[in-house]
C-alpha cells in the first residue's frame, strides 16, 4: 500500500497573549506574525515582497503597521513582527497611510509608467496599491531607470525598468528551484536582479520554469509572447491545429474571473475553434502514450534491475536542469518524450498523412500551461514539430482580443481521433499524477490481469515530496514523487552517490505540477493549487477509461502507425535524447 | 589567462574552502592581480561551492572590487557622506576631464585608472581619496593638479 512519508505531528499546545487590533481586543499565537494574524482577522495588510513560500526579508517596507508597547510608539513591519502581551497595533492611521504611500511614490519615482502597454497591466500590486491609495503623481522626480529589455530567453522575458526589487523572484530561483540563475547585483541605485555578469538570460543558468514569473507582482517578469505569431499564423491560409495540455481546463476560466477550479474544458475547446482552428486535440492522448512508452520502459529497466531510479520526463524545466547540473545522471530519465512533444510528433507524421497534407502545411499551436514549453519546441530534436506555445494566460488574452464572449460559450468535444484520452491524460496536470497514471498501467501489466484499483491517494497532495512503496508480482517497488526543483536536487544528490532508494522518481518543477506552472494565471497559491488540483481528480473520475492503456484511440494508432509498444518505430517518433547543457 | 596565472589563482583558492571565505578571497585574488576577471570568480565560486551569481552578486555589490584591470595609479574618490557634503562630486568630474576617462575607467596608457568608492573612513580630512594605499585629504583642485604632477 502507498503511504505517506510525513506523519501530521499534533501542535504542543500555546499560550496566547492578548493584543489590541485596531482597537479590537483578541487573543492570539505569539508565534504569528502580526500580518498573518491581520490577514486572519480581515485585514489585507499591502505588501510586495513577502510570499507564502517564500523567507521573508521585510524589504518592500509597505506592509509597516503601527506598534504601541509601554507608552512608545513606533511603525514597524508587520511581515517581521510577532505580538507580544498587551500590544497594541494600528494597521490604517493616517499617519501609515502616508508612510505607505511615500513608499509607494519612491517606487514609482524611477518606474517605467507605461502601464498600458506592460504584461501585467490590470494584473499588477503595484498599480493595484496606487490606485488604492490614490496616488496622482509621485512628488518625488528623478532619473529613471533606463536598462535594456533582456529578450533572449525563448521563454521569459526580464524588463528591469518595472522591476521594485522586492527581491522574490530571487528567493523562488535560488531558495526553492537552487537554480541560481538570477541574483541582486551592483549597489544603491544601480541595484538590478540579473544573471551573473549582466549575461543574458539564455547564457544563464535558467532552465525557463516561470516560477519567477508567477511571483512577480509587476511586470518585470514575463512571458515571451506568442499571441502575435498565432494571429499571423491564422492568416497565413495553412491548416491551424491546437492542442491542450491537462491542466488548463482546470485553470483558463481564472483569465475570465471564474471562480478557481471551475472545469472548462467544453468552452476551451468552443474558444479555440472560434479563433479559427480547424482542430482542437488533447495533449491528453499524449500522455497517456507517453505512459504506454513510459510503462514499457519502467517494467523493463525493473526486470533487468538497470538504469534505476526512472525519472519521469514530462518536465521540459525538470530536463534542463538535469542536463545542466547532473548530466552525468541523465541514463535515469526516460526516454520518453512529454505528451506534448509526442502528440506534437504524431500530428506532424501520423495524422498529416492520414489527411493527406505535408507536415509543412500545418501549424501546430500548443496550448501549455508552461513557459519552459516554448523552450522545448526550440530544442534541435523538436524543431520541426509544434510551431508555437501558448500560454494559459496568453491563450486568455487572445480569447479577449477576438471578442469572444467565454463564458456564454457553449460546450464542445475535442475532435478525433487525437482527442480521446483517459483519466490517467488529465491527472498529468498535477503533481503525482504522471507517477499515478504509470502505476495505473504498469501495476495491470506486472500482474497480468486488470486491477481495481485505480486511485493512488498516498502520492497525492502538496507536499513537495512523498514516498511510497507497493507490491506489483511479488515484488517491492520504491516509488517517489516530487516537485519544486529544490526537492529534485536533493533526490539527484541521492542518485549520484548510488543511495536512491526507488525505482521510479517523478519530477515536476514547479509547486503543485503543471496546475502551478510558470503560464498559469496570477496569482497561484497554496488556496487556488488545491481547488485547480479538485477540479482535475474531478475530471479523472468523470472519465470512461481511466488507465492510459485502455484508450481506444492511442490503441488504434498504435495498430495503424506506431506497431508494438517501445518498438523501433515508437522510439523513433515518441522518443528522445538528453545532452549535457552548459551554463554561466 | 595564461598558465603561470592560472596556477597563482589555484595557489590562493587552495587555502579557503567554505563560502563565508567568499570575501577574503576575492580580496586576495585581487591583491595579486588587481583586478577579478570573469575566469577567477568562476574558478572561486566552484572551489567555494557557491553559486555564480551569488559571487559576481558580491563582486559587484563592492566597490572596493573590481572587474576590469587597474591603472598603475589607482584613484579612488570617496562618495561617503562627508565628502559628499564636501562636493566630491566636483572632485571626481574634475578628474573626469583632467584625465579624459569615465568614472570606472582607466587611462590608455595604463597610467591612471579611476572610481568613486563609498566611504574610506577619513572623513575628518573630506574631501579625501586615495591613490593605491595612500590617503589624501582636503583636496582642491589646486592640490590635485600638484599630487597627479608628482605621480611617475
Amino acid at each position: 500500500m502507498p503511504r505517506k512519508k510525513k506523519e501530521q505531528t499534533v501542535n504542543p499546545v500555546v499560550q496566547k497573549v492578548k493584543i489590541f487590533l485596531n482597537d479590537e481586543e483578541i487573543m492570539v499565537d505569539p508565534n504569528n506574525y502580526l500580518i498573518d494574524i491581520a490577514d486572519e482577522h480581515g485585514i489585507k495588510i499591502p505588501h510586495f515582497c513577502m510570499h507564502e513560500r517564500l523567507e521573508r526579508t521585510a524589504a518592500c517596507r509597505l506592509c509597516v503597521v503601527e506598534v504601541e508597547m509601554r507608552g512608545n510608539r513606533i511603525i514597524t513591519t508587520s511581515c517581521s513582527t510577532k505580538p507580544a502581551e498587551g500590544m497594541k497595533v494600528y494597521t490604517h492611521t493616517p499617519r501609515l497611510l502616508e508612510a505607505r504611500r511615500i513608499n509607494l511614490e519612491l517606487l514609482l519615482a524611477n518606474h517605467d509608467l507605461n502601464c498600458p502597454t506592460c504584461p501585467s497591466n490590470l494584473n499588477c500590486k503595484l498599480q493595484r496599491y496606487a490606485s488604492e491609495l490614490m496616488i496622482e503623481q509621485s512628488r518625488f522626480t528623478g532619473v529613471k531607470r533606463d536598462v535594456p529589455v533582456d529578450d533572449s530567453s525563448v521563454s521569459i522575458v526580464r524588463n528591469d525598468n518595472r522591476c521594485i526589487l522586492c527581491g522574490r523572484c530571487v528567493r523562488m530561483c535560488n531558495d526553492v528551484q537552487t537554480v541560481h540563475a538570477i541574483g541582486f547585483q551592483k549597489r544603491g541605485f544601480d541595484t538590478i536582479i540579473t544573471p551573473a555578469l549582466d549575461y543574458p538570460m539564455d547564457k544563464s543558468a535558467c532552465v525557463n520554469c516561470g516560477q519567477c514569473v508567477i511571483v512577480c507582482p509587476t511586470g518585470a517578469l514575463s512571458e515571451k509572447p506568442g499571441v502575435q505569431h498565432v494571429i499571423d499564423a491564422l492568416n497565413s491560409g495553412k491548416m491551424l491545429i491546437a492542442q491542450t495540455a491537462p491542466s488548463i481546463r482546470a485553470t483558463l476560466g481564472e483569465c475570465f474571473g471564474m471562480e478557481p477550479g471551475t472545469n472548462v474544458t467544453g468552452k476551451m475547446v468552443s474558444a479555440l475553434r472560434k479563433i479559427g482552428f480547424e482542430k482542437v486535440f488533447d495533449t491528453d492522448l499524449g500522455a497517456d502514450i507517453t505512459i504506454i512508452e513510459e510503462a514499457t520502459e519502467f517494467i523493463k529497466r525493473f526486470k533487468e534491475n538497470r538504469d534505476l531510479p526512472l525519472i519521469t520526463t514530462c518536465c521540459p524545466a525538470w530536463i534542463k536542469f538535469g542536463e545542466q547540473f547532473f548530466f552525468e545522471e541523465l541514463n535515469h530519465m526516460s526516454t520518453c518524450r512529454s505528451p506534448q512533444a509526442i502528440l506534437a510528433s504524431l500530428i506532424k507524421t501520423y495524422y498529416a498523412e492520414n489527411i493527406g497534407k505535408k507536415p509543412e502545411d500545418i501549424i501546430l499551436v500548443d496550448i501549455m500551461p508552461c513557459t519552459a514549453k516554448k523552450y522545448e519546441i526550440q530544442r534541435p530534436e523538436f524543431v520541426k514539430e509544434a510551431d508555437y506555445v501558448l500560454t494559459t494566460v496568453e491563450l486568455g488574452k487572445l480569447i479577449k482580443q477576438m471578442n469572444i464572449d467565454f463564458e456564454k460559450l457553449p460546450d464542445s468535444e475535442f475532435d478525433n481521433p487525437l482527442g480521446e484520452s483517459t483519466g490517467a491524460g488529465v491527472i498529468f496536470g498535477r503533481s503525482g499524477g504522471v507517477m499515478e497514471a504509470a502505476l495505473r498501467t504498469a501495476a495491470d501489466w506486472l500482474e497480468g490481469k486488470s486491477l481495481e484499483k485505480i486511485e493512488y491517494k498516498g502520492i497525492r497532495g502538496m507536499e513537495t515530496m512523498k514516498e511510497a512503496t507497493l507490491t506489483l508480482a511479488g515484488k517491492e517497488v520504491r516509488i517517489c514523487v516530487v516537485h519544486t526543483l529544490g526537492e529534485a536536487r536533493k533526490l539527484l544528490e541521492q542518485i549520484k552517490q548510488g543511495k536512491s532508494p526507488y525505482h521510479f522518481i517523478e519530477i515536476m518543477a514547479c509547486y503543485g505540477g503543471c496546475i502551478g506552472g510558470g503560464g498559469q494565471p496570477r496569482p497561484t497559491n497554496k488556496e487556488i493549487l488545491l481547488k485547480r488540483m479538485d477540479a482535475i481528480n474531478k475530471e479523472d473520475k468523470r472519465k470512461k477509461f481511466r488507465k492510459s492503456h485502455e484508450n481506444p484511440s492511442a490503441l488504434k494508432i498504435y495498430a495503424e502507425y506506431l506497431g508494438e509498444f517501445g518498438g523501433e518505430r515508437a522510439h523513433k517518433l515518441l522518443h528522445t535524447s538528453y545532452s549535457k547543457k552548459p551554463y554561466k | 589567462m595564461k598558465m603561470a596565472e592560472w596556477e597563482e589563482v589555484e595557489r590562493i583558492l587552495k587555502k579557503y574552502s567554505t563560502k563565508e571565505d567568499l570575501i577574503p578571497v576575492l580580496e586576495d585574488l585581487q591583491e595579486e592581480f588587481g583586478y577579478l576577471s570573469e575566469e577567477m570568480l568562476e574558478r572561486a565560486a566552484k572551489k567555494l561551492n557557491v553559486p555564480f551569481v551569488t559571487v559576481s552578486g558580491v563582486a559587484t555589490f563592492y566597490s572596493s572590487f573590481r572587474l576590469t584591470p587597474r591603472g598603475k595609479y589607482h584613484i579612488q574618490i570617496c562618495r561617503g557622506t562627508a565628502c559628499h557634503i564636501f562636493r566630491s562630486d566636483k572632485l571626481l568630474t574634475y578628474f573626469e576631464k583632467k584625465l579624459g576617462i569615465k568614472a570606472g575607467g582607466v587611462t590608455p596608457d595604463g597610467k591612471f585608472s579611476l572610481v568613486p568608492v563609498n566611504c574610506i573612513g577619513a572623513c575628518a580630512k573630506a574631501p579625501a581619496m586615495m591613490i593605491n594605499e595612500k590617503v589624501y585629504g582636503n583636496l582642491t583642485e589646486e592640490k590635485i593638479d600638484k599630487i597627479l604632477s608628482e605621480l611617475k
